[in-house]
């Protein structure tokens, strides 16, 4: 307790909510407010529609909704793969290898998105590998900026990990691989979930190497927006982020709901 | 993996099978990401050097840090990094004070917001700041509707002013996360004994609370900085033409002047800012959590 008394801690508490509620509250109650509006010209919107819903759940934008659904889930999925597997290799060398990979893997978050996708698209512009113009460019520049998101979060849980419970399958007589697959992964879960919800949600909300990428037929949720709110329909642009929001928080919900019942195990 | 070492440690199992040694698991990983990424990286920068005219020169090179746009976007993102981060910091260390050190019912539910904040995309920030301050926004409205005058004074946000508020709304989470855990870590009992010494609650911040935070601050502040040097989605949803970042001079020599060169030596220079300032934010981190 810092503040002791009364009228302090009121103090406090107010210049608190006055800074917190205007900058971080006020912009999500926005977007959700202006997506019911048919119009905002004043202090507050005017008119109450659910138009802009209709528009944004069907014909181009439902079709970015599945785009940035397959997208983020197939990204999440090879980024805990790789990430994973980069993860234990890791924990299992010395600390001069260890650190090297580290550096490796947490490139990515280092190096701008937006050269992310341009670096993706030089290279895969050209035979021998030529994805541009295919959705296969756009999963593949997810994977790469969210394998770092899965490789940091999976070795940290991998730090936290008690040696002893391995250690003793291990003197009981397992093989690695039977240590790997039934006591290091399923006590991994909780923090493999985790990282599953993370990347999806970045990979969700993934704009700027997207921009630099994305081909005519392969529009994620976040090109949309842009691409919806630039023409100036920018009421049904918020109404897009809202489906996102919503689409984000829903499977970070579905996830965690996996990882309380995976850390009853 | 582990059980070799423990076997031949205990002496049960001499070396009966011949080991695969362990850097070979390390190998698949590392060769993918070296296909996908570190090669591609490897191409921008021999791009950088290559000219449209053919050979290989640095005349790219000369021609960027020739030009104006490039100066002034390195400028422009500099000094909004900067900025943004310095602002991040004193509002995430106020708020992330009034949380941990004068709670109140309902801080428990601002932390996990701040999670879910943490997990949507930046540009919606932006989208939103143009219903509040935008010239037909809540502000303006707000201020024509009381005094009547045809416009609002709230012009600023397709300035770096609003790029500037974009970044600081949006990246102060980053800061406050980090600090709200170090604050954890302090005993409260250190606070009351200051205080019941006669210390005022500004004196324990200097003297009690900073010299803690320290650590955690420098670390969230050298993330923020990387962010906001890297930051895209805000300055393009601003949809200013006088605010060019790097990552915006990055795209638009790629994709709107299909000038790949020059698009790569951008991206060198930013990415080699960007991976310095990160490699200060992991020692500054490492040396955070001893």
């Amino acid at each position: 307790m810092l503040v002791h008394s009364r009228k302090g801690k009121w103090a406090a508490w107010v210049a608190f909510l006055v800074l917190f509620l205007p900058l971080f509250a006020l912009p999500l109650l926005v977007i959700v407010a202006a997506s019911f509006a048919t119009s905002w010209s004043s202090a507050f919107p005017t008119g109450f529609t659910g138009g802009h819903y209709r528009a944004a759940t069907s014909g181009a934008s439902l079709q970015a909704l599945t785009t940035s659904l397959v997208t983020a889930v197939s990204a999440s999925v090879l980024a805990l793969l790789i990430g994973t597997w980069a993860a234990l290799a890791a924990a299992a060398l010395k600390k001069g290898g260890r650190r090297v990979l580290d550096a490796l893997f947490m490139l990515p978050v280092a190096v701008p998105s937006v050269v992310v996708g341009l670096a993706v698209l030089v290279a895969f512009s050209k035979p021998p590998v030529l994805l541009n113009g295919t959705r296969w460019i756009v999963i593949l520049a997810h994977t790469i900026l969210v394998t770092a998101f899965a490789y940091q979060s999976v070795s940290a849980a991998i730090v936290r990990l008690d040696p002893a419970y391995e250690q003793a399958a291990a003197s009981l007589g397992a093989r690695p691989s039977y240590v790997l697959w039934k006591v290091k992964l399923p006590l991994l879960l909780p923090s493999l979930n985790a990282a599953a919800g993370l990347c999806f949600a970045l990979s969700m909300g993934e704009l700027s190497a997207t921009m630099m990428l994305y081909p005519p037929d392969w529009l994620p949720l976040p090109v949309q927006i842009y691409s919806t709110t630039d023409r100036g329909s920018l009421f049904t642009g918020s109404a897009i982020s809202v489906v996102l929001m919503a689409t984000t928080l829903l499977v970070l919900l579905l996830v965690s709901r996996i990882r309380t019942k995976a850390s009853y195990r | 993996m582990a059980s070799a070492t423990l076997g031949a440690r205990a002496g049960v199992r001499v070396k009966s099978r011949t080991e695969i040694p362990r850097w070979v698991w390390a190998l698949p990983p590392v060769a993918v990401l070296g296909l996908v990424f570190l090669y591609p990286l490897a191409l921008v920068v021999q791009q950088s050097v290559t000219p449209d005219t053919g050979g290989t020169s640095l005349q790219p090179y000369a021609d960027v840090f020739a030009s104006s746009a490039f100066r002034e976007a390195l400028g422009t993102t500099v000094w909004l990094a900067v900025g943004a981060t310095v602002g991040c910091l004193v509002l995430g260390f106020a708020l992330a004070l009034v949380i941990a050190f004068v709670p109140f019912p309902g801080g428990k539910a601002v932390a996990k917001f701040i999670d879910v904040f943490l997990s949507f995309p930046s540009f919606l920030i932006t989208l939103a700041l143009l219903f509040v301050y935008g010239s037909v926004g809540m502000a303006n409205g707000l201020w024509t509707d009381v005094t009547g005058a045809a416009t609002g004074p709230f012009q600023f946000l397709a300035t770096p002013w609003g790029v500037l508020l974009a970044e600081i709304t949006y990246f102060t989470p980053f800061v406050m996360r980090p600090l709200l855990a170090a604050f954890s870590q302090i005993e409260t009992a250190q606070l009351e004994v200051a205080s019941s010494l006669g210390a005022r609650p500004a004196r324990i911040v200097r003297q009690v609370i900073l010299p803690e935070a320290l650590p955690a601050l420098a670390a969230g502040g050298s993330l923020v900085l990387v962010m906001c040097l890297n930051e895209f989605g805000i300055v393009l949803f601003t949809g200013a033409k006088g605010v060019t970042t790097l990552p915006m001079l990055v795209y638009g020599k790629a994709i709107l002047e299909s000038d790949y060169p020059g698009a790569c030596v951008v991206a060198v220079v930013n990415v080699l800012i960007s991976v310095g300032l990160y490699g200060v934010y992991k020692v500054v981190s490492r040396r955070a959590r001893a």
